[in-house]
């Protein structure tokens, strides 16, 4: 297992690698002068002087690469000209909001997924089943921007249970309590689309993993049906499953880009946002870097849970 | 293989079926269907609709709301009508979306085709480089593109399409890598074709499904996120309109005017609902294979149809079989596995079920504990008394107690039959916590004296060991270990060794043979070799069709049948030291179970038959000491 996880850390590198070849050459996509675009049509000369030879725009393109990687390794994602700040610390400062937006949908979609898919599978043909089949029709295919603002409507301005937006109460006491008031709206909105796609291949997973004959044989067994559902087939359909929720902690890092506009949450999503409306092309560069980083080492961890639950998969 | 062909018996599709009939028999596609039409007319036809016009803006009619004169849905902040914005906002996310997803179809299909079809070195760079597109969160990437190329509607097309590029490319790569070695493409290069008229005229018609089902699946998205974009300001720029910008336009008006945002939300919902319900209804029919959730799953018991409790029968016996009927109802078809079967098993004794695939023999063992799949299986018939109980009446927790405790099963292939993910230490252990409450210590104590048992070397090392780490004999030792852990009365061995060398059949069964008589549990064996039968059992059942068509003492029923389908069974069997015997392959095929003959299911392909056989159905009668057949002729069998 730990031969495993270490050859499987290897291989994280050269995607790591092509992904900051992706995200440096974004700056090539600009039309016109990088430069200029970048610090806008009013930028003095000198600015743009400075900036060029920061990007190192005059050196040929792999040149430009390395100079720009090499910064990167040592934590230099350049400066934010819009924020006048570096990069690196307002890509950190705003990292944190997005993690434990992203991390409470991704715990949500995990948890209602597997047991609406599971319910579904097991009760297949059922009134549960189609009350679930529908809602995951209706759930994957939500805006959650419009979600966001119609949970906004109903539970913060009819209800009043929740707040409209934010991360804390303005005057609040910062605890964990308020946090989770906080959160509960946006990352309930995040979560839904997440939630029906797990949902509906989790069934899906589930029937075909009831078709098995190890599931017969547990029966054969005299289980209890509890027992067979969770501990023979739930087990197996998981190791199919986990990967395919790693796959969502991407659609729901991006996702948190559209809610964290709508409940005003100081993440990574609302800074890229703003940053691309400012033009502050370096700051969306550090951004997206860091958000698509920690989606390889999601992917990393899914990867190893699958390989925890299936011994076949250890083996080369 | 019987049993394994019977449960996977899966719906047909109807025949002669085209692929607009099969489209338009899902209800929940032509929904879709309906939805998707109505929205597109409107928007088509947005320029010759009696709108008023979207821009127009009137201070003096602002915030008007929904069914006001004049305006259906109310006006916006600036006063515009809602309707006509949404018919025209709607136009231009249904233009952005499709013509997004036709960018990513042409770019990710291209790329698809030649990684497949040149191979090597070009698929690889092209895929390598497609798996970094999907390294990304997928809207992040967007997003970065938008950045650099500055906010705009096209540049929001380009950036969803972009990120969908890797869909397609791996989607028809996969197809077309399926094509790529076929015999006509091979033909296409030795007449000299070149390679894109290869890869247009011969592998694109092959593939294109694939890129229908694939821009079905995502064209949906694809309007969602460039809406998003829109709703984010970073795709429509005023005064240009789509879904997603009056969303967010209206979404700083929420409190005041909620309908200005609702309104385009509820039609981003429908529309992209609508398009789900239709791309999941092309994928059902394009491709069936990849219908999800189409199989059904098995449930915890067989379904008995409704029917009286049986009366007490023979005292003795310790299983009682009385006119079992089990069948398979597929659609409107109703397989008869198994027709009318009955036979008794006294305490200790050892009975062989033999017959070809498909007789019946598997469904009629795995009825006694209720284990045939449902769907699409029910026991539609008659009694099993298991000790006097009628297992087909016994609540389901009462019938688990018995299942694994009194009787168990050992099943045909070991490397299917145990749970890949457990250590077979564990899968011994769990039916002797379940039946004999011990703890989790003794319990696996116990397990490694029965894998000792079993012959497996060093027990203790194995029992921590998982499936896939033990061959296929020492699987079948595992799972007779199991099936012996609580002393049953009875075991079901369903081919227990056909998956196994031959080597090792022998030593399996020699295994089983002897544990069975040290407890003296009763077996049923179920095979197609004679010889294992004539070697193991005492009494033999012939299957054919569903149904017995001989019964007896094995010596007497292999020496002189009494029903031409087991003379011409033994025909078959090659024995040692006869190498001229001719070995007699039986002529024609069993009848289909869902369409039987009155008469005797056997009168095709029987060298005996006569009229009378195929005018009446044919009982099973005495013929012998003990014997049973199933045969008006059967004291001919055997004489000419």
């Amino acid at each position: 297992m730990l031969g495993y996880a270490l050859r499987r850390l290897a291989l994280t590198v050269p995607v790591l690698f092509g992904i900051s070849v992706i995200v440096f050459l974004v700056i090539s996509l600009i039309p016109g002068d990088p430069a200029t675009a970048i610090l806008g049509a009013f930028a003095t000369p000198d600015n743009v002087e400075r900036i060029r030879r920061e990007l190192g725009l005059d050196q040929p393109l792999p040149l430009q690469y390395v100079t720009w990687l090499s910064g990167v390794l040592e934590g230099d994602l350049g400066r934010s000209y819009s924020l006048n700040r570096p990069v690196v610390d307002e890509v950190l400062d705003r990292f944190g909001p997005t993690l434990i937006l992203a991390g409470a949908a991704l715990f949500l979609c995990s948890v209602f997924g597997l047991v609406a898919g599971v319910v579904s599978a097991v009760r297949q043909y059922g009134w549960a089943d189609k009350v679930i089949t529908v809602a995951v029709l209706v759930g994957i295919s939500t805006p959650s921007f419009f979600l966001g603002i119609m949970l906004i409507l109903w539970f913060s301005v009819g209800l009043g249970w929740f707040p409209t937006g934010g991360m804390y109460a303005l005057f609040g006491d910062g605890s964990i309590r308020e946090l989770l008031w906080h959160l509960t709206l946006p990352a309930t909105a995040l979560a839904v689309v997440a939630t029906g796609v797990v949902a509906r291949l989790t069934r899906a997973n589930m029937l075909e993993v009831l078709r098995q004959d190890y599931v017969r044989t547990a029966r054969a067994k005299g289980l209890r049906e509890g027992r067979v559902i969770f501990r023979h087939a739930f087990l197996n359909a998981l190791v199919n499953i986990v990967p395919i929720i790693g796959i969502q902690a991407g659609f729901v890092l991006g996702g948190a880009v559209y809610i964290e506009s709508v409940f005003q949450w100081p993440g990574i999503g609302r800074m890229l946002v703003t940053a691309i409306s400012t033009r502050d092309i370096l700051l969306v560069q550090g951004g997206v870097l860091v958000v698509a980083a920690s989606f390889v080492l999601i992917n990393l961890v899914t990867d190893l849970i699958q390989v925890a639950l299936d011994p076949r998969l250890r083996r080369g | 293989m019987a049993a394994t062909t019977e449960q996977r018996a899966e719906p047909l599709p109807p025949r002669g079926s085209t692929a607009w009939g099969r489209l338009k028999r899902n209800s929940l596609a032509v929904v879709g269907l309906a939805i998707v039409v109505v929205i597109v007319a409107l928007a088509l036809a947005a320029p010759i609709l009696p709108l008023a016009d979207p821009n127009i803006t009137e201070p003096a009619d602002r915030l008007m709301p929904p069914f006001s004169e004049g305006a259906w849905l109310g006006t916006d902040q600036l006063g515009r009508d809602m309707l006509s914005r949404l018919v025209w906002g709607a136009r231009v996310s249904i233009a952005v979306g499709v013509a997004a997803t036709l960018v990513a179809a042409l770019i990710g299909s291209t790329i698809g085709l030649i990684a497949a079809y040149f191979g090597r070195i070009t698929d690889n760079v092209l895929m390598r480089g497609v798996d970094m597109l999907m390294a990304f969160p997928y809207l992040l990437l967007a997003l970065a593109i938008v950045a650099a190329l500055g906010p705009g509607l096209i540049n929001a097309l380009l950036a969803i399409a972009v990120v969908n590029i890797p869909f397609f490319a791996r989607s028809v790569r996969g197809a077309t890598l399926g094509l790529v070695n076929r015999e006509f493409i091979e033909a296409a290069r030795l007449s000299g074709f070149s390679d894109t008229r290869i890869i247009l005229s011969e592998l694109l018609p092959n593939v294109l499904p694939v890129i229908v089902i694939t821009m079905s699946t995502t064209v949906g998205w694809m309007i969602l996120e460039t809406a998003g974009l829109s709703f984010l300001g970073l795709g429509a720029q005023p005064p240009q309109a789509d879904l997603g910008s009056m969303l967010g336009d209206g979404r700083g008006l929420v409190m005041t005017a909620p309908h200005v945002s609702v309104v385009p939300g509820v039609l981003i919902l429908i529309l992209v609902i609508g398009i789900n319900l239709l791309g999941d209804g092309l994928r059902d029919v394009l491709d069936p294979r990849l219908k999800s959730g189409a199989l059904s799953r098995p449930v915890a018991r067989t379904e008995v149809a409704p029917g009286p409790p049986s009366g007490s029968g023979d005292k003795g016996a310790l299983l009682e079989v009385t006119g079992l009927e089990t069948e398979f109802r597929v659609g409107r078809r109703v397989l008869k596995a198994v027709n009318g079967v009955d036979f008794t098993l006294q305490p200790g004794e050892s009975l062989g079920i033999v017959g070809e695939s498909g007789s019946g023999k598997s469904v009629t063992a795995m009825s006694i504990l209720g284990l045939v799949p449902t769907p699409p299986g029910i026991i539609s018939k008659g009694a099993i008394r298991f000790q006097g109980t009628d297992l087909l009446r016994l609540p389901l927790r009462d019938l688990q107690d018995i299942r694994g405790n009194r009787i168990s099963y050992i099943f045909q292939d070991p490397l299917t039959t145990l749970n890949p993910l457990l250590r077979v230490g564990d899968q011994v252990e769990e039916t002797l916590i379940r039946h004999q409450g011990l703890s989790s210590r003794a319990a696996m104590a116990q397990a490694v004296e029965l894998l000792n048992a079993v012959g497996l070397p060093d027990p203790r090392t194995k029992a921590r060991a998982f499936p896939h780490e033990l061959s296929g004999g020492q699987r079948q030792r595992v799972v007779i270990a199991m099936a012996l852990a609580n002393r049953p009365d009875l075991i079901i061995a369903d081919e227990p060794t056909t998956a196994l060398d031959v080597t090792t059949q022998a030593r399996v069964l020699d295994l089983l043979n002897d544990l069975r008589r040290q407890t003296g549990a009763a077996l049923i064996f179920i095979t197609h070799d004679l010889g294992v039968v004539s070697e193991l059992c005492e009494r033999v059942l012939v299957m054919y069709a569903g149904r017995v068509v001989e019964s007896g003492p094995v010596d007497a029923v292999f020496n002189q049948p009494r029903h031409p389908y087991t003379a011409a069974l033994l025909a078959c069997v090659p024995v040692l030291g006869e190498p001229d015997r001719s070995l007699a392959a039986i002529p024609g095929l069993p009848p289909a179970v869902d369409d039987l003959p009155r008469g005797c299911a056997f009168a095709d392909r029987c060298p005996l038959v006569l009229p009378d056989c195929r005018a009446r159905e044919i009982l099973l009668a005495r013929s012998g000491e003990g014997r049973r057949s199933r045969c008006i002729r059967w004291q001919e069998v055997g004489h000419g």
